[in-house]
Formats: structure tokens, sequence, C-alpha cells
């Protein structure tokens, strides 16, 4: 499973990056989105996937008796989704404005400063 | 003690603007207080080093580094901290009445004792490291003394000229210093003069020595490096008179000297010396004797003096390390006296033309007698110290080990041109017919004579009884030099012999050059401006102007402005790196094993696949972000049904979250439309797949080989027990990690302020409308 996650994974990036060299500012948000689940599912992949063994200790006891899911790329992923999501946010409440001072949504036309 | 002695010149800077509202006008006499009581206490010094042995006071700064405010006093330094401390008393009086009523006298006293400071910090280093921390700081304060009058814009450009030279020899020298440290194993100078290491025989010596000599050729201004100092001269007469005499362009010659005992007898390092220290010296009197402003003649006659101490270091026998240091002295005594008289000439008369100044000596008597003195030290004639300062010079450059003879000819022709440029000095301003100039003349006050005064007379003193410093510091300043114990016995009169004879040359030779000045003056300034242009003043320029052509270019193709070209280049930088260390560390390899799934599990992945590809391609924004809602959604069912819960749970609020807001901002945005052109998007999707498959690759290569065992385990057999929690991946969070959980709320916090204050923002503006 995990190799065919690489490929899934290798589409993500390429659909991100295309998305964000296009001009327009909305595919550049759209882009920015694609390449933050991206890097969350790189991260998951690559440490491994394990099927229903949750990094959860069991009611009652005190340690985990078998193998679990590594928690240490999910407490990572946990952070980037949130920071991810606040970077997001900021972006796109700054193209609105953006795009209300400067009056294009197209990328290469916002190349000067004094605008 | 001696750490105070050194800092008290900082700690004192931080009180000027305090003392300036209390002392006012007198506040050059107070603050002169600092510097004569540093010359007392660095006097009291002297018994305890004359008999050759060095003081090393020790203070730990920073020991994990090897650095320390270690303090070394001996000959050499002694004298380099008495002239500094001495010399310092009267410029701050000096630039009391120099600069009375300037606006910003106290900022000028402020760097003026920083700059002290860092010299006197740099001749007692006994630390490499805090050597060049001092190195630097001097380069500093000097610039910001050149451009004290920043509202000059040639004065800022000098400025910068001597700091982009100064600082840039000192980022060499820095390279030197690390490289010394390297061959000798030690961070001192007191150890390293010590060891018997042959330091010219290790295989880093050469590029050390190369180093450490453009270090020090660039801050003693040494050949092809001359031209910052006579620019230095936009600076204010008093910080001249500073730089020129006892500070900064002899912190060069200070380092060489020092490091001289160890480095002796390399060919490599004496024979630079020698080469350079003559061509300095001929250059400088050259300049001197073609030059006009009479602060551009002292400067450059400074070049020569620069040049020749320089040579001398290099000739390197006892001759001429004694000579080392009387030259050494008498110029400081006589620079800084002939700066400040300059100075009293040009604020007296209000012109620095020399041209301009004639039958001075009625208007302004004293200044004109203190003149005569000066200048006869200067041109090397009895009984002043110059004298026997020069009589040795030749003495040791006619027993010198190599060249004798060329190094003989452009000692000549230097002290030929010098004699001349004395008579400028003091002939051409005092004598001959009186012209108007642009202010009546009078003498100068007396806080602008006394420093000057007091030299002469010290040069005088010296020149009558040259035996008296001899016990005292001169002997042991030669030998730490030297190496080894050396006996000196100085005495005006010698008695008739080679250097006699040759002084009279130079005398006869001077006087005629001097007379025929007016005549040769045209000549020499054309070939001057005709030399200028190729000379490395010229070469300076070119590669400033290169600097910023380069600059303008780069910014030009990397810095235009349009987002996909830095996107471009940064993803192809990026993922090129990326692969090329992939492909040299561990080659490319695909796998297409795709049996360890269940057929669920390939229908997430279709649907990731579906979603992102729709997304990409659609005409519809709502499409878009739909399709990107259903990605979001389906790396959330990865999440849950690989084991990992709380994603699954953040990242389906998460993307519900993106979506409505998507929604509710961007559809105020125009639809989609076509800007790129084929080419464009053909390019753009090029480098994406090659971003894309580099990615495949690295994530194959980093499933098939694992270096390190995962840090994991820790947390999940301590989360119950340290932390008494039994979800692992929160443990992670807020217990083991929760520093950086902190930082994140600051980074969610941060945004939620930016986003609140553009909304905010948008909303005055529709108020306003």
């Amino acid at each position: 499973m995990e190799t065919l996650m690489a490929y899934v994974v290798g589409l993500l990036f390429t659909a991100s990056i295309y998305m964000m060299l296009r001009r327009s500012i909305v595919k550049l948000v759209i882009g920015l989105i694609i390449l933050s689940n991206a890097a969350n599912l790189l991260i998951f992949v690559v440490a491994g996937l394990t099927r229903g063994a949750p990094p959860l200790i069991p009611e009652g006891a005190s340690e985990i008796a078998g193998s679990v899911a590594d928690p240490l790329p999910q407490a990572l992923i946990l952070t980037a989704i949130v920071i991810a999501f606040s970077v997001l946010a900021f972006a796109v409440v700054l193209i609105r404005r953006a795009y209300e001072v400067v009056g294009t949504d197209d990328l290469d036309k916002m190349k000067d400063t004094d605008t | 003690m001696m750490l105070l002695a050194v800092l008290s010149g900082f700690l004192l800077a931080v009180a000027v603007p305090a003392l300036y509202r209390v002392a006012g006008r007198h506040i050059g006499w107070v603050l002169a207080l600092l510097p004569a009581l540093l010359t007392a206490y660095f006097a009291s010094l002297i018994p305890a080093i004359s008999g050759g042995e060095s003081l090393l006071i020790r203070n730990q700064w920073m020991p994990g580094l090897g650095v320390s405010l270690d303090f070394m006093v001996d000959g050499l330094s002694l004298v380099f901290a008495l002239l500094i401390s001495g010399i310092g008393t009267f410029i701050l009086i000096y630039a009391g009445s120099y600069l009375k009523g300037h606006k910003d006298l106290a900022r000028f006293y402020v760097v003026m004792l920083s700059f002290m400071a860092s010299m006197l910090g740099l001749v007692l280093s006994d630390n490499l490291i805090t050597f060049f921390v001092f190195w630097e700081l001097t380069s500093i304060t000097s610039y910001m003394l050149i451009g004290f009058n920043h509202e000059d814009a040639e004065a800022r450009k000098c400025a910068l000229q001597g700091l982009f030279v100064t600082a840039g020899g000192g980022l060499v020298l820095m390279a030197g210093l690390i490289l010394l440290i390297f061959i000798t194993g030690s961070y001192s100078f007191s150890e390293i003069l010590a060891s018997d290491l042959a330091i010219h025989e290790h295989g880093y010596y050469t590029a050390a020595a190369v180093c450490i000599l453009v270090g020090a050729f660039t801050k003693s201004a040494q050949v092809p490096f001359h031209f910052w100092l006579p620019n230095a001269m936009a600076a204010p007469t008093p910080v001249s008179a500073y730089l020129h005499s006892a500070t900064m362009v002899k912190a060069g010659v200070y380092l060489l000297a020092r490091l001289n005992s160890s480095m002796d007898g390399d060919a490599l390092w004496s024979n630079s010396l020698m080469f350079f220290g003559a061509a300095t010296m001929f250059t400088g009197a050259y300049l001197a004797f073609s030059s006009t402003g009479i602060k551009k003649v002292l400067a450059y006659s400074t070049v020569m003096a620069l040049g020749t101490l320089t040579m001398l270091i290099g000739a390197g026998t006892e001759k001429a390390i004694i000579a080392f240091v009387c030259v050494l002295v008498a110029h400081s005594l006589y620079k800084g006296a002939l700066f400040m008289l300059a100075g009293a000439l040009d604020h007296e008369t209000g012109t620095k033309d020399i041209t301009k100044m004639g039958g001075l000596r009625r208007s302004m008597p004293r200044t004109a007698l203190i003149t005569c003195m000066a200048a006869l030290s200067l041109a090397g004639l009895p009984p002043l110290f110059g004298f026997v300062a020069k009589e040795l010079m030749f003495e040791s450059v006619l027993n010198s080990p190599a060249w004798s003879w060329g190094l003989l000819a452009a000692a000549v022709a230097s002290s030929i041109l010098v004699v001349a440029v004395a008579g400028l000095v003091f002939l051409k301003p005092f004598f001959g017919p009186a012209r108007t100039t642009p202010r009546q003349p009078h003498d100068a006050p007396f806080a602008m004579l006394i420093g000057p005064a007091v030299l002469t007379l010290l040069a005088l003193i010296l020149g009558v009884a040259p035996f008296l410093p001899a016990p005292l510091v001169l002997d042991a300043a030669v030998s730490s030099v030297y190496g080894s114990g050396v006996q000196t016995a100085l005495a005006l009169w010698h008695g008739v012999n080679v250097p006699l004879i040759l002084s009279g040359i130079s005398l006869l030779a001077g006087s005629l050059l001097f007379v025929a000045w007016q005549r040769l003056h045209p000549t020499l300034h054309a070939v001057n401006t005709a030399g200028g242009r190729v000379g490395p003043e010229a070469g300076y320029f070119r590669f400033m102007l290169g600097i910023t052509q380069i600059a303008s270019w780069q910014t030009r193709v990397l810095q235009n402005g349009v987002l996909g070209v830095y996107l471009l280049i940064l993803v192809l930088v990026t993922f090129g790196l990326t692969g090329y260390t992939l492909f040299t560390r561990h080659g490319f390899q695909l796998d297409f094993d795709f049996s360890n799934g269940y057929f669920y599990e390939f229908g997430i992945a279709l649907l990731i696949v579906a979603a992102t590809v729709f997304a990409s391609v659609t005409r519809s924004r709502l499409g878009s972000v739909a399709s990107v809602g259903v990605l979001g959604f389906g790396v959330a069912l990865i999440f849950i049904h690989f084991s990992a819960p709380d994603l699954g749970i953040t990242q389906l609020l998460v993307e519900t979250l993106t979506v409505i807001l998507l929604v509710l901002v961007l559809f105020k945005l125009p639809p989609f439309v076509n800007l790129s052109s084929p080419w464009e998007r053909y390019r753009d999707l090029t480098v994406a797949v090659f971003a894309g498959a580099i990615m495949t690759l690295l994530m194959l290569a980093a499933l098939d080989i694992q270096y390190f065992d995962s840090i994991s385990s820790y947390y999940i057999e301590n989360s119950y027990g340290l932390a008494f929690g039994k979800n692992i991946v929160n443990v992670i969070l807020v217990d083991f990690r929760q520093l950086d959980t902190l930082g994140e709320i600051f980074v969610l916090g941060l945004a939620a302020m930016g986003v609140y204050s553009m909304v905010k923002l948008r909303a005055e503006d529709q108020h306003k409308a």
C-alpha cells in the first residue's frame, strides 16, 4: 500500500506545483492546499502504514502490549495541519485584500511594490 | 585594573552626553583626564617590563570558545599604549577647541573615546580572537569618525571607502588568524611567541602569512591599498591627527611587529615586507611632494612613514628593529603635532591649500615656532628625534640582509622628497609674501597649541638625549619585536659616517627640490591625474561599480517581481538538488508491487487522484474548491484507516473550514480565465511532473531504507508512566513537546490577528466610502 501511496503523493505534488505556477491567484491558493495535503501524506506514508492499531493505551492498562502505529509522525502532522490552515486563512484574506487594492487577480500584474 | 583601563573608554563614552550637559565647552579638558590617567597608569607599568619581561593579565570571557579578555603588556604593546593614551589626551583637549560649538560635539567624543578604547584593546590583547574583535571595532569607529560630517556626501563616500578597505582586509586577516590558530594550536599571542614551533614549515603557513599580510597592509595603507588613507582626511582634523599619529594605521604595523619574531627567518614574510614597505615609502613620499592641500601632504607623508616601518620590520636585523621603534615614536610625535598645527592653520586662516598661504609667521608666531620644530623632525634634522630615527633607518638599510641597494635607493629618494615636503609644510605657509586668506589669521588658542607644543618638546628632548628612554621602554620594545634581549645605545652624534653623508645629500637635494616645487608642480599634477586613471584607487571604484552592476543584473534576472519565475527557480533548484543527491547516494528504483493493499484502499487512492486531477483542470471555481474538499476528505479517510484517528478528526474539521472559507472569500474574485500561453503551460507541467517524480522516487527510497531506529519507543513507553496520558499523540503534543505546541499556538494567534486586522481594514474602507 505504501508503494501505491508514493505514486499518489507524487501526483499530488505535481498537481500542486502546476497550480502554484498558474497566474491566477485563486489557483495559487488551491495549489497551496494540495501541497499541504501532499506533504502531510508524505510524512504519514514514509513512517509506515499500520492498519487498526492506533497509538492509544487501552483502558485499564498502563502500557501497550503489541506494536502500534508510530505516534511521532502523527504528532508532527497534527501540528502541520493546523499551521497550514492558519497560513491558508491568512493567505486567503490577504489575497482578497490585494485584489481590492490592486484590482487584478493576475499575479504577473502584481509585481510592482507601489500598487 | 587592566580590564578597567582598556574598557574605561567605552564606559566614559556612555557618560559623555550627560557630562556634556554639565561641562559644556570645557568638555575636552574634562574628558582628557581619562587618557591622562591612563597614560600615568601605563607609565607605572614601565618598571615591570623594562627588563624585557611581559605581564599577562587573564580575564575569562567565553572560556568554552577559547576566547578570553587576556591582556599582555610587553615593551611593544606598552609603547603603543603610551602613545595612544598620551597623544589621545592632547587630541581630546584640541578637539574641544577645534570643534567648539559644533552641534554634534558630544557624538564626536562618544565615538572618539570608543575608538581610543578599541585601539588600546587592540594593542594590549593577548587573545587572537579578542584582538580581532578590537581590530574590527577600530575599523567601525574610524568609519564613524571619518564620516563625522555625515551630511557631506564626499565625507560619507570616503568613510565608506576606508571601511570597505579596512574591513575587507579584516576579513582576510580573520582567515589568517584562524589559520595561525590551526598551526600553533594556541589562541594566545604570548604562547605563540614563546613556542619554538617552526611556523613557516607548516603546510598552512603560506596561506596564513599572505592573509595576515593583506590584513595588515590594508589597515596600514601599504601599496596598493594606500589610497584610502588620504581620503580619510574628510574627517575633522583631530581625528586625522589621531588616526595618523598613534592609532588606526599603526594597528597593521603593530600586528606585523607583534608576529615578527615568530615569522622571522622566512623569506616570504621578510621579502614581502621589505618590497611593499619600500614601494609604499617611495610612493607616499612622491605623492606627498606633489600635493597641495596641507592635510593631503601630511597624509601622504604618513603613508611614507608606514612604508618605512614595514620595510624595517622586513629587514629584521637588530639595528632595523631599533630603527623601527625609533621611527615609530618619532613619527607619532611629529605627525600628531603637525596635523594639529595644520588644523590650527586651517581653522585660523580658513584654507587648506598651502599655495594660498604665505607670510603667516608674523600673525601666528607661536604656531610658526612649533611647526618649525615638528617639520625639522619630519625632515630628519638634528637635534630632533626624527634625525636619530632617520640615521638609524639609513644604517639598517645599509646593513640589510637582502636588496640593500634597492632599499637604499628608495630610502634616499624618499628622504630627499620628505625634506622638500617638510619645507612645503613649514616654509610655504609661514614665509614668503603675505597673502590674503579667507579669514584674518591670528595665533591658535592655547588648547590647540598645547598638544603640538608638548609633542614637539618631547621630540626635542628625545633628540638631544636619545639615551634616556632606552633603559625604560625602548630596550624592552625592541626585544619583544626582535625576539631576544637587545641593548640599544642611541646617540645624537655618531661622528661622520655613511648615514650622515646620506642625510647631508638628502638635505641638499631636498632643498633644491623645494625651490623647484613651484615650477615642477604643474607637471607633477598632470602626471598624477594620468596615473590616477590606472592606479589602485581607480581599480577600487571599478570594483565597486562592478558590484553594483552585478547586483542590478542579478536583481533584474532573479527579483523581477513575477511570482511564477521565483517559484520555477525555487522548485527547480530544490528538486534538482534533491534528485541529484538521491541519485548519487541511492539511485532511482521504481517499484510496482501493489499486492499488499485491499480493494477499498485502492478506492480511496483513486478518489484522491480523481479529486486532484479534477481540481487542477476544471474551469469552474466551485468545482475546483469542492474537489479540493474531496481530496481533503480522502486524506482524512487515509488517516483514519491507517491508525491515526486524531489526524482524521482534525483533517475533517480543517477541511470543512477551508472549503467554507474559500467559498466565502474567493467568490468575490473574478472567475478563472486562461492567462498563460500553451508554451508556458507545458513548461510548468514539465517542471511539476519532474518535481512529482522526484518526490515519488524519494518516498520509494525512504520506504526501502532505514538508517536509524525510530525514537518513538521512548514516547510509547513513557506516555503513561511519566505524563499520565493514554493518547500518545496528544501526550507528545501537550507534554513532551509542549514548547513546540506553544510556538504553534503563537503562529495561530498571529495569523488570527492578521486576518482580523485585514478584515477590519476592509470594513473601515467601506465605512469611508
